[in-house]
């Protein structure tokens, strides 16, 4: 599936925002950069759905990798590891 | 304990008798009311039925292990069905007489060089439909917190150690997907019949905490 404006290999970095409210992008992995895995569909914005709206349009979903190293200073582990997260398409930039 | 009462009731009963709590000895929580409150509205406002709304609550309560552990067992005995569980695992569950419901999950696969582990740090997102509810560690805010920091050494709390040659794959399920591990078969079982081999195939395993039992270990 392939509904957004990434796709598999792109680097992409989150979104350093913080903004009030229903927000489901982890705090720890803001303003990382990581490499997307694919695109899992589009789903309506939870950001809205939580105030009780109808979260239209559907945001493109996708699952992007990240090294542990760089998300967490200090990782204890070998550099391979990663962590997946899923993230919605507005709070991605491209990464270099 | 039996309790036989053919024997006179001349002594009191105050002491003997361990007590259980009852549900309502609990402190009735807000989010409790807010619960009861939400419920009854639905109802009154024709949304859906009491008893559809029962129906609901025994449809989760019927979901338990047995049935992901029915699916990984097939993707053991059949490459051409591991394709598709991993492709579409809501087709590849309809297959084998599982309905998993409208939210989607994705199945990740163990395989020698990655291991994978599921945690929601945002709440408790969990492949419900496939293995049940999830228990309390995975609620809990230590496992939330400590999976995606530092999953090795949690992992080494559940008993499994992952070698350093071998990428330790998290998955926050933080957003509309659920995840299922698919954890290898392990060895010494060529030749096991799928039901055989779902005995193998825990809860845990699929969460990724553990791989999956040893023929050994049953």
């Amino acid at each position: 599936m392939s509904a957004g404006r990434y796709h598999p290999g792109d680097r992409v970095r989150v979104r350093e925002a913080f903004p009030p409210g229903h927000v489901r992008t982890p705090y720890f992995v803001r303003g990382c950069a990581g490499e997307v895995q694919e695109c899992a569909g589009a789903y309506p914005n939870p950001e809205e759905l939580a105030y009780g709206r109808d979260g239209k349009p559907d945001i493109p979903l996708y699952r992007v990798s990240f090294l542990q190293s760089e998300v967490w200073h200090g990782y204890d582990g070998p550099g391979a590891d990663t962590i997946v997260i899923d993230i919605y398409e507005h709070w991605l930039e491209p990464a270099q | 304990m039996s309790h036989d009462h053919t024997h006179d009731h001349d002594h009191d009963h105050d002491d003997a008798h361990p007590y259980q709590p009852d549900i309502e000895d609990f402190p009735f929580s807000e989010r409790m009311v807010m619960t009861q409150a939400v419920a009854e509205l639905i109802i009154e406002k024709g949304i859906c039925s009491a008893d559809e709304l029962r129906a609901q609550i025994e449809l989760m309560d019927s979901r338990e292990p047995g049935l992901g552990a029915k699916l990984v067992a097939k993707t053991w005995v059949d490459p051409d069905y591991k394709a598709r569980v991993l492709e579409d695992v809501a087709a590849a569950a309809a297959e084998i007489g599982i309905d998993i419901g409208e939210i989607p999950i994705k199945a990740i696969e163990n395989t020698d060089d990655v291991h994978n582990v599921v945690v929601c740090t945002l709440c408790s997102c969990y492949p419900r439909m496939l293995i049940g509810l999830p228990p309390d560690w995975y609620k809990s805010r230590a496992y939330r917190s400590r999976t995606v920091k530092e999953p090795r050494k949690v992992l080494e709390e559940f008993g499994t150690h992952i070698a350093d040659d071998v990428e330790v794959r998290v998955h926050d399920s933080t957003a509309d997907l659920r995840y299922i591990v698919l954890p290898a078969r392990p060895k010494g079982t060529e030749g096991w019949d799928e039901a055989k081999l779902a005995e193998l195939i825990t809860r845990d395993s699929m969460v990724g905490v553990t791989p999956a039992k040893s023929p050994e270990d049953i």
